[in-house]
């Protein structure tokens, strides 16, 4: 058994879970964006404005952002593990994809309930 | 024929270098690589390289024959030269102890690390273990890995995490133990798998499968550890 202080899960079968299922919400908020702009050719931004004022969209929006944190770590931890061998820049780089992924989680927040 | 040979005795260079080398290849003969190597060997002693059987079976000579893994004694001239240049290096990603021999330790730790033996707690009987013919059969693809370590070596997931990443060769053995009807450590042997390094360090590259010369599917065995252990953790 290898040890990890610094996986997501800690276990390769949550990490792998992780992946599987933030892909899937990630491909189906893809869809159901590209869907609403091909449905709504003359988009205002009312009209935009309007559907992100919806708790079910919000709610939609905020998953695929955590989706996004959880497919983005699993991914670039993986990355760093295999070509980073120094410890310590392999630790900083992953504490700069911890710390982007904090602020856009952060940030999206703020950007979806502050309109 | 030309050919170009991955030289290195850390006794005397400094450094790895290629060494090209004429050889005869006698008239309208399809020789095996290893046969290429003994005319080799005879124009320069110094040469070193493993065999054994020459017959595919003891996994001895593994070796990287322009470009692709595969058992110099039963890969043809005809199978890897294209235009005329057969260029050998050893296995990938492992240390070179001298020319085209590398040291297997960090292959063969992986392979200890999946105790590649029967665990069963129950009292023996008193002739044999049985097992029904179909149980038997779920080892069929599995046992005759001959740990040549060319599907390893050909995995970058084993060049980059060597010590973590148990490899295609000892993961088709992990799976031969699990799927085993006589083996009764199922339980034990899925809890050292279920880290992020030993099993899901797999990507799928699949280029173990491409040059196994016994034609085995280390990938589809992976698939089913991971299975195992998606049911065991559901
Ligand atoms: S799975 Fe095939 S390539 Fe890998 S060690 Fe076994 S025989 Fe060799």
């Amino acid at each position: 058994m290898v040890m990890s202080v610094t996986s997501f899960g800690r276990s390769g079968v949550y990490d792998w879970m992780v992946q599987r299922v933030s892909a899937v919400v990630l491909a189906a908020y893809v869809l159901f964006i590209l869907g609403y702009l091909v449905a709504s050719p003359d988009l205002t931004y009312e009209a935009w404005k309007g559907l992100f004022s919806n708790a079910c969209v919000r709610i939609f929006s905020l998953g695929a952002l955590v989706s996004l944190g959880a497919h983005a770590w699993v991914g670039l931890w993986t990355i760093s593990t295999d070509y980073l061998k120094n410890g310590v820049v392999r630790f900083l780089c992953q504490a700069l994809c911890g710390a982007v992924m904090f602020v856009y989680f952060v940030w999206g927040i703020e950007i979806l309930w502050g309109l | 024929m030309l050919v170009s040979v991955y030289r290195y005795n850390p006794d005397v260079d400094k450094a790895p270098y290629m060494q090209d080398m004429e050889v005869a290849i006698p008239e309208g003969r399809d020789l095996m690589i290893l046969d290429v190597l003994a005319i080799m060997k005879e124009q320069d002693p110094t040469l070193a390289y493993r065999r054994s059987c020459r017959e595919g079976v003891c996994g001895s000579d593994g070796m990287n024959m322009n470009g692709k893994n595969g058992l110099a004694c039963i890969t043809s001239i005809s199978q890897v030269v294209k235009g005329g240049k057969l260029v050998l290096r050893p296995l990938p990603g492992l240390p070179v102890i001298r020319d085209l021999v590398v040291d297997m330790s960090m292959f063969y730790k992986q392979y200890e690390k999946i105790r590649p033996y029967l665990i069963n707690d129950m009292p023996a009987p008193a002739i044999e273990r049985i097992q029904s013919p179909e149980d038997r059969e779920k080892l069929d693809g599995l046992y005759e890995c001959i740990l040549c370590a060319c599907c390893s070596t050909a995995c970058p997931s084993f060049w980059w995490n060597p010590d973590k990443f148990i490899g295609p060769s000892g993961l088709l053995q992990a799976y031969r133990f699990l799927v085993d009807s006589r083996d009764t450590a199922t339980v034990e042997r899925l809890a050292d798998l279920d880290d992020p390094f030993s099993v899901f360090r797999c990507r799928g590259i699949m280029n173990c499968v491409s040059v196994c010369p016994k034609g085995l599917n280390p990938t589809r065995a992976i698939g089913h550890i991971r299975n195992m252990l998606l049911q065991r953790a559901t």
